[in-house]
């Protein structure tokens, strides 16, 4: 009983970003993002699509934040809002170029990879568990690696 | 809703996807990001005492429902709001594609590389297990993906993340042009 109502609480607490998600897989399904075929002519440049997609979804979300920044904006619980700074590191470099790599095979970076998963390609249950592990081996071999 | 049964353009796509960075903010104070769920699944599944997934895992469990939800949403736009059939994409590329070994356009994936029988082969476990290890890996090390990077990262003004970006496009370019080829010849 005690489980359930934790339970009931944490759901009831993430609902709303469950229901973000929700919109945001349709849109990645509804603009094809979601193809591999589209992300094959986006690194060769055989068409504009994800350019403008990702393009536009950058300035929205900027003047987003600047909005939010100027007219200081609070959140629904009338916190203030908070941006972290990211501090570069070289793992932006390396690690960046190696998911290139990989996003060019899959034709997904994760947010794509669940929708293609909701979408019906089961198989792609494989590929995530392999990003789950390429994560893992990540969080095991982090000391060793240059940053 | 013919108009919503269609494909999107970009410039519906593009500024809808764009309002999920303020949408996370104003909602709860979280930054859009999707690939720190990877993340969290292994803190709280395989943490092995590795000490990059000893923290509570639970504070971030709204990135979870996120992603559940972004499977919901396939789901949704897949099976209810689309007419079948094949994405329209540029005839030049579907002729390359031809001719490097592709055979399925009919659906949003190339199925006779994603699917379940190929994972015995050797492409199929390159597509599908090395491709996905590639993002797994690359993302988490990189500190963010296409969303938290390219997205919210740039959209904060954050140059680290235009940085990443730049690497990731690098990265795609690379094995498009000079790996790929090879790979779905294997």
């Amino acid at each position: 009983m005690v489980y359930f109502t934790l339970f009931t609480s944490t759901v009831m607490r993430n609902i709303k970003y469950l229901i973000v998600g929700i919109l945001f897989g349709i849109v990645l399904v509804k603009s094809q993002v979601v193809s591999w075929f589209r992300i094959q002519e986006m690194f060769r440049l055989q068409a504009f699509h994800m350019y403008g997609v990702i393009g536009s979804a950058i300035v929205v979300g900027m003047i987003s934040v600047l909005l939010i920044k100027r007219f200081q904006i609070k959140t629904i619980n009338q916190e203030a809002v908070v941006i972290t700074d990211k501090k570069f590191h070289w793992g932006n470099v390396y690690g960046g170029l190696i998911f290139g790599l990989g996003w060019a095979i899959t034709g997904a970076c994760p947010g794509p990879l669940f929708a293609q998963i909701g979408s019906g390609f089961l198989v792609i249950i494989i590929t995530l568990l392999s990003a789950i592990a390429g994560t893992w081996v990540y969080g095991l071999l982090r000391d060793k690696l240059p940053h | 809703m013919d108009f919503i049964k269609q494909p999107w353009p970009w410039y519906v796509a593009g500024p809808l996807i764009g309002l999920v960075v303020p949408a996370l903010l104003l909602l709860g104070n979280k930054t859009f990001g999707i690939s720190a769920s990877l993340r969290h699944i292994c803190a709280a599944c395989i943490p092995a005492s590795i000490s990059f997934f000893k923290y509570d895992w639970k504070k971030e469990s709204w990135n979870l429902f996120f992603a559940a939800g972004i499977i919901l949403g396939g789901f949704i736009a897949t099976y209810l709001l689309s007419n079948p059939g094949p994405v329209g994409i540029n005839p030049d590329m579907i002729a390359t594609l031809k001719h490097q070994g592709v055979k399925d356009f009919s659906g949003m994936l190339p199925q006779d590389i994603f699917n379940f029988g190929q994972l015995l082969t050797l492409r199929g476990f390159v597509f599908i297990i090395v491709g996905g290890f590639l993002v797994g890996f690359g993302t988490r090390y990189a500190g963010g993906c296409t969303s938290g990077h390219a997205i919210m990262g740039i959209s904060s003004l954050q140059w680290p993340s235009l940085v990443a970006t730049c690497c990731f496009m690098i990265g795609g370019f690379v094995m498009t042009w000079f790996i790929l080829p090879y790979l779905l010849q294997l």
